[in-house]
């Protein structure tokens, strides 16, 4: 890109958006920043809400940054407003009845929780917004007895949550096995063994066939009571606004290497960005604070600098369920190998490359998974092999 | 209520009152400091909350807590003994009067 942006409008203020706005002070911008949330409030932090937020309803603690922060920093903050639509020939987005000129448009849009096509689906709750959490904390307020549809991060953990509260949980999930999308299955045999040990129950390969106030009903024809249902399936983009403005988009709007959509004007960050793999080309698109903040700052920079600079971070990722904490570093796709290591880790590989660490309580193996994935030239398997997988003495 | 003062690469010093059981990140964050990042939201999962105690207070501060050291390894500024990641120091009336140091950068 050359040329100066004069005014950047950042589409979404989550922690990606916010980070673009901070990111593009701490770069030096001097222009004009809009940025836009549809949600109510400041911008706030969504990991905790199915972690700490559960167990202490502490709201404030999930605010990114204070309200003065914004006057300081002279970046406009529009709170619970809906962009309608990008005009790309002109460089506006319409709010309402308002129109809002860019030079540089950021596209920071997240995700939205995937309602599938169940009947009854209307009696679950969602764990997504503070709203959401807000809603199930109060309803965790007496005994209950919980169905949870999915077994992802955002499932388990709220059944950690919940049961360690003294609550009934039924985890049900369409999948072989807990977290199938993210991790491998020994790391997901132990936390579904730890989740067992908890006394919650776990179904796998029910697809929930039909919800209804009383439970679930599985496809076995079993019938689970339940008076407090959670969907947990997952997520899909939010694309919309991207591709009613004929941008690509292919599960998630889809970026270059610096985070660019085809129209150069056009950024996209985070949960609802495509953007090619930096050790395959393959385009992926990462739901974590970890893409949203590093595509954030790749971006700042572009439009700041006009450097071009390809994204290149260590994807990482995390989830809290009672006492294990799993961490991940690197992106490994299905097909890749899974090495079973003493020290419990479990590392990824595609063919004589890393490609991930999984770890459980095990932060040392995990930072230094991240150190060598960030390398030029990381060592090969056999390196690693030699060192009995162990990272440490790398 | 617990003042902290927060002492900048640049030798800025600004002082903040912290609730008890609130961390010195949070305390830094909810006022719109610079200089604490705080990505992960004290999850432990990143190193952009690293602070140095002032030596007059480490004794009080504490040793660091599992897993700090390991995420410390990948903190921008140098490492020092008295580093600590400030996500993991809990405001307590004894540290009332509490002195860290920032780094030059977090990231």
């Amino acid at each position: 890109m050359s040329g100066v942006s004069e005014h950047v409008v950042i589409v979404g203020a989550g922690q990606g958006g916010l980070q673009a706005a901070m990111s593009l002070r701490t770069e030096g911008f001097t222009g004009r920043i809009s940025l836009i949330g549809e949600e109510p409030g400041l911008p706030y932090q969504r990991p905790p809400l199915s972690k700490a937020y559960l167990k202490t309803g502490a709201a404030d603690a999930l605010t990114l940054r204070p309200a003065a922060f914004f006057e300081k920093h002279d970046i406009t903050l529009v709170t619970g407003t809906r962009v309608d639509s990008i005009v790309r020939d002109t460089g506006h987005v319409l709010l309402g009845s308002k129109t809002l000129g860019y030079d540089h448009l950021i596209l920071a849009t997240g995700t939205r929780n995937l309602r599938p096509p169940i009947d009854g689906l209307e009696h679950a709750l969602d764990l997504r917004t503070l709203e959401d959490a807000k809603r199930l904390r109060k309803e965790l307020d007496r005994p209950r007895t919980c169905a949870v549809i999915g077994a992802g991060f955002i499932g388990l953990e709220f059944a950690a949550v919940a049961r360690a509260l003294g609550h009934k949980v039924t985890v049900a999930e369409a999948a072989q096995r807990p977290m199938a999308r993210a991790v491998s299955s020994p790391i997901a045999a132990r936390f579904a063994e730890m989740h067992l040990q908890m006394g919650t129950r776990l179904c796998f390969g029910q697809a929930v066939k039909e919800v209804d106030e009383t439970g679930i009903h599985l496809p076995d024809g079993e019938k689970i009571d339940a008076d407090l249902i959670l969907l947990a399936a997952g997520v899909r983009p939010n694309v919309e606004l991207a591709q009613a403005a004929g941008l690509p988009c292919d599960n998630g709007i889809v970026t270059d290497a610096q985070l660019q959509t085809a129209d150069p004007a056009i950024s996209a960050l985070g949960d609802c960005a495509v953007f090619p793999d930096p050790r395959t080309g393959r385009l992926v698109r990462l739901e974590s604070v970890q893409a949203a903040t590093d595509h954030a700052r790749t971006i700042a920079k572009r439009i700041t600098h006009g450097t071009a600079t390809p994204y290149a971070a260590v994807p990482w990722f995390w989830s809290d369920q009672s006492d294990l904490k799993l961490q991940i570093a690197g992106l490994a796709f299905p097909e890749d190998d899974c090495i079973e290591c003493e020290n419990g880790s479990v590392l990824r590989f595609d063919g004589d490359a890393l490609t991930a660490a999984e770890t459980i309580n095990n932060p040392k193996v995990h930072m230094k998974a991240r150190k060598i994935l960030a390398l030029q030239a990381p060592p090969g398997r056999d390196t690693l092999k030699r060192a009995g997988y162990d990272l440490t003495l790398i | 209520m617990v003042k902290v003062t927060y002492i900048a690469h640049d030798g800025t010093e600004t002082t903040l009152d912290g609730a008890e059981g609130d961390s010195v990140m949070a305390t830094a964050i909810s006022a719109g400091l610079d200089g604490i990042v705080g990505e992960c939201g004290g999850s432990m999962m990143c190193a952009t909350c690293h602070c140095y105690v002032d030596d007059a207070w480490s004794d009080r501060t504490g040793p660091r807590k599992d897993g700090e050291d390991d995420m410390l390894d990948c903190a921008a500024d140098d490492v020092k003994d008295t580093s600590r990641l400030s996500c993991q120091i809990k405001l307590t009336a004894e540290l009332d009067g509490l002195v860290v140091h920032l780094p030059s950068s977090q990231l």
